[in-house]
């Protein structure tokens, strides 16, 4: 079987601007990841297409890049689960400047996770000899939003970002949460005073474009309510 | 460009941050990943990581350094074992302290989970009698590595620890046995830097990609390993290569021992649960190399299932586990069996096959990190190495699973109090040459050859080869035929040309140095599998089928000579109080 693909490409070297170039893949399987086309390109069309990518199974993070119209991991959709027949349209992830084709700046992204304190804050020393203690249900109360991958696909998805580049975005925010509610931080209003501003939690409007494009499934604007919920709380 | 650092991190996995956390604000450090740090392998590992807390029940390091030994079949250098595992109980409980979150027993304390390999003895006056599967493994999860991954970038950002994301490694700079920093290109732009320091790590993983199925991330091409021998510096044990008997079938995609430690059964084409035949008392949680030669060995004999690409698998079976189990306990491995293969593991088995996991073997060290510039311990100064890319050896011939994660954080913590202990004391040397015009060559001969051969077409080659000829079972015969191949391939290499000619991120042109690395590695791997005529831990010659504990208590060291061909030199295993025996389970 074979695929019509269009990928925007973009070399800074060479283009005053991004153009869409048509591939068409022949003898592809439908249980072939995306990411498999792109290589099969790279490696035996055309050498320049340039990607990230390294485990290869929606873990590490690097390939999320922009498939008719969502934002995806290219290792974790399969052809199988497109419109085979129609073309394949595929874009770097949106609101980021292009570095070359599919690669992205990552810059802005990386410098909002590390604005919220991305670490434990602790004011009490842990015992000496023995871990900390947590039942079970506060850790499993962590385990969704300590998921993410970093990516970037839900905060480049979020039209909130498109329109205010000082956005926190979703990522930033889960990983707020993330601390937030670990029984064992004390980071507090410290951590909350950060994102409780108009280019922080506010500029969430519930538009739910992060959940859709989640990799890892997760429920992300619940987890900004919930913060939202704290803050208010905090406030009164 | 040239930059100055007291200590230079290349690599930001586990072993890598962990080093990095250890570095005090007075030194100057710099971290050198090439891809951005929460993308390193070390996210990939599932399982656990195993300290003995006794959490879940009665257990003590040394139940955990015989294992190790036992699991390493006695290669591994007791002396460095024994470090390892007396300190995981104080690196797991300071993960815990950093904020990792761990998954919990019912009092609040960290949950643990049997593994492979990992055993106490039924009778605790009997230390070396019959043994039972016991609950080491810390876990969050099936994300151990993932979560592990993070808190340790999360402790770097905390730290304000210097990184230099995606930039790659190219050179090392070497005057006598002094280290005195590297060179690097920033892949974004193309720019060529020295980095001078008075201290340089390793920690860049491994080299899975020389094999066709394997676990690793297509950026486990050991650029580290690779440089290492390329510049007349010896390589460890190098034909031991761990196959993961649990790969996600035709993909190669990791799926736990945790799946097995929490009950899943492996069955052959009859439904047989086929390792109560190969190891009666602790069936599938044998260590992995033995669970690969099983697998192996029944596909062989006909009883493994034909799949759709003419290769043959056999069966994981978690489906008696229960959803509530599965969904908790191990919900990303199960998730790659829907997603991928469409499986649906609640209701029925996953196909799984070997898949090329983890090097044993790699850059010689001491037990604080110090690279060894020979078999008779020979420090280069300055220059450290910690993680898959090292070699202390606690591994041995076959590394215990959850052992990896172990090994990270001790040692790369050991190796950052090494480094600033060394830099207490030490001045930056002067570089009398001009180590950056090397790299600068390297790229402009890449960029300009036009010859007719690929990187992609070389590359796949050298995998089949490698798999076929240097992977589960090998024979001499197999083994120089593979030399005869990689002979091919170097002549070959030569002539490659790339499409990508700019210095824009030129992915391009970095799979190309990779691909040399890897040519590097498969060289170190295959002599070194020759030179052994025995079968010990991961290494199985079918012409030498038994361990041979009186001419190979060795480690093997090769180099390459003056002339830049292989030789191999022998060095003696650090025995304790361990004594070899027969290794059964």
């Amino acid at each position: 079987m074979d695929i019509r693909l269009k990928i925007l490409r973009y070399n800074p070297e060479k283009d005053d601007k991004p153009y869409f170039q048509d591939f068409t893949v022949q003898n592809v399987s439908p249980d072939w990841r995306l990411l498999d086309v792109l290589h099969e390109i790279k490696w035996k069309v055309d050498g320049t297409l340039t990607f990230r990518r390294s485990c290869a199974h929606g873990i590490c993070g690097s390939d999320g890049i922009k498939v008719n119209g969502k934002n995806r991991l290219a290792c974790s959709l399969l052809l199988k689960d497109m419109n085979m027949s129609k073309t394949i349209v595929i874009e770097p992830l949106p609101s980021l400047p292009i570095i070359k084709d599919l690669v992205v700046d990552m810059t802005s992204f990386f410098a909002k996770y590390e604005v919220i304190k991305p670490y434990l804050i602790s004011k009490t020393p842990p015992p000496p000899n023995s871990e900390r203690f947590q039942s079970n249900e506060d850790a499993e109360k962590l385990f969704e939003s300590a998921k993410c991958i970093l990516c970037g696909c839900c905060t480049t998805s979020c039209p909130s970002t498109w329109t205010n580049e000082n956005y926190i975005g979703p990522a930033a925010l889960l990983k707020t949460y993330r601390f937030a509610f670990d029984t064992r931080d004390d980071g507090g209003d410290e951590r909350l005073d950060i994102i409780d501003n108009p280019d922080g939690i506010w500029r969430c409007h519930t538009i739910f474009n992060c959940i859709e494009t989640c990799p890892k499934e997760i429920n992300i604007t619940w987890h900004i309510s919930q913060l939202k919920k704290r803050i208010s709380t905090k406030e009164m | 460009m040239i930059k100055n650092y007291d200590v230079v991190i290349i690599g930001a996995g586990g072993a890598g941050l962990r080093a990095a956390v250890e570095i005090p604000k007075e030194y100057s450090c710099a971290v050198l990943s090439k891809v951005f740090p929460p993308r390193s392998h070390t996210g990939t590992a599932q399982g656990g990581v195993c300290a003995a807390l006794a959490n879940e029940e009665d257990d003590n390091w040394e139940n955990h350094a015989f294992d190790t030994v036992k699991g390493s079949d006695y290669l591994g250098d007791q002396d460095s074992i024994e470090t390892m595992c007396r300190d995981a109980i104080r690196a797991i409980i300071e993960l815990e302290h950093m904020g990792l979150p761990f998954s919990r027993t019912p009092e609040g304390k960290i949950a643990q989970r049997k593994f492979g390999g990992h055993t106490k003895p039924v009778d605790p006056n009997d230390p070396y009698g019959k043994r039972i599967p016991v609950n080491r493994a810390c876990y969050s999860a099936d994300r151990t590595g993932h979560v592990m991954l993070q808190t340790l970038f999360e402790n770097c950002i905390k730290n304000q620890v210097d990184f230099y994301s995606e930039y790659f490694v190219t050179d090392i700079i070497l005057e006598g046995k002094v280290c005195k920093g590297i060179v690097a290109f920033n892949i974004a732009t193309g720019e060529v830097t020295m980095f001078h320091a008075k201290a340089v790590m390793f920690a860049t993983g491994g080299y899975g990609r020389v094999f066709r199925i394997t676990s690793n991330a297509h950026v486990g091409t050991g650029d580290g390993t690779g440089l290492i021998y390329k510049n007349g510096l010896p390589l460890e044990d190098m034909e031991f290569f761990q196959f993961h008997p649990t790969g996600l079938w035709k993909l190669g995609i990791l799926v736990s021992e945790a799946a097995r430690g929490e009950g899943g059964i492996l069955k052959n084409k009859d439904g047989e649960r086929f390792m109560q035949r190969y190891a009666p008392t602790v069936m599938d949680l044998a260590p992995r190399d033995m669970v690969s030669r099983a697998i192996i060995s029944e596909i062989r004999e006909g009883r493994g299932i034909l799949g759709s690409d003419g290769t043959h698998y056999v069966n994981l079976d978690v489906s008696h586990l229960g959803k509530k189990v599965i969904d908790e306990k191990l919900p990303e491995i199960t998730g790659f069996a829907r997603t991928y293969l469409g499986v649906e593991p609640t209701k029925e088995p996953i196909p799984i096959q070997p898949t090329a996991h983890y090097a044993m073997g790699g850059i010689p060290t001491d037990v604080d990190c110090r690279v060894l510039a020979d078999e008779k311990g020979t420090i280069v100064q300055g220059l450290y190495a910690a993680g898959e890319c090292a070699c202390v050896s606690v591994h041995g011939g076959n590394r215990l699973g959850t052992n990896s994660l172990l090994d990270i954080v001790v040692f790369g913590r050991r190796g950052g109090k090494a480094i600033v202990d060394f830099l207490k004391t030490a001045e930056f040397s002067e570089i009398t040459s001009k180590p950056e015009e090397k790299t600068h060559e390297q790229i402009k001969k890449v960029l300009a050859n036009t010859g007719s051969e690929k990187v992609y077409a070389l590359r796949t080659e050298l995998q089949e080869w490698m798999m076929d000829k240097c992977g589960i079972f090998r024979t001499e015969a197999d083994l120089k035929a593979m030399i005869g191949k990689l002979n091919e391939l170097k002549e070959r290499f030569k002539n490659i040309s790339v499409q990508d000619k700019g210095l824009v991120f030129n992915t391009d042109l970095m799979e190309a140095i990779e691909l040399e690395n890897l040519l590097l590695n498969a060289e170190a791997t295959v002599y070194s599998a020759l030179n052994r005529n025995e079968s010990r831990g991961a290494h199985t010659r079918e012409d030498f089928p038994t361990r041979d504990d009186v001419n190979w208590m060795n480690h093997s060291f090769i180099f390459k000579n003056e002339n830049g061909d292989p030789k191999i030199t022998k060095k003696p295993v650090v025995v304790t109080k361990y004594k070899p025996m027969e290794r059964k389970y």
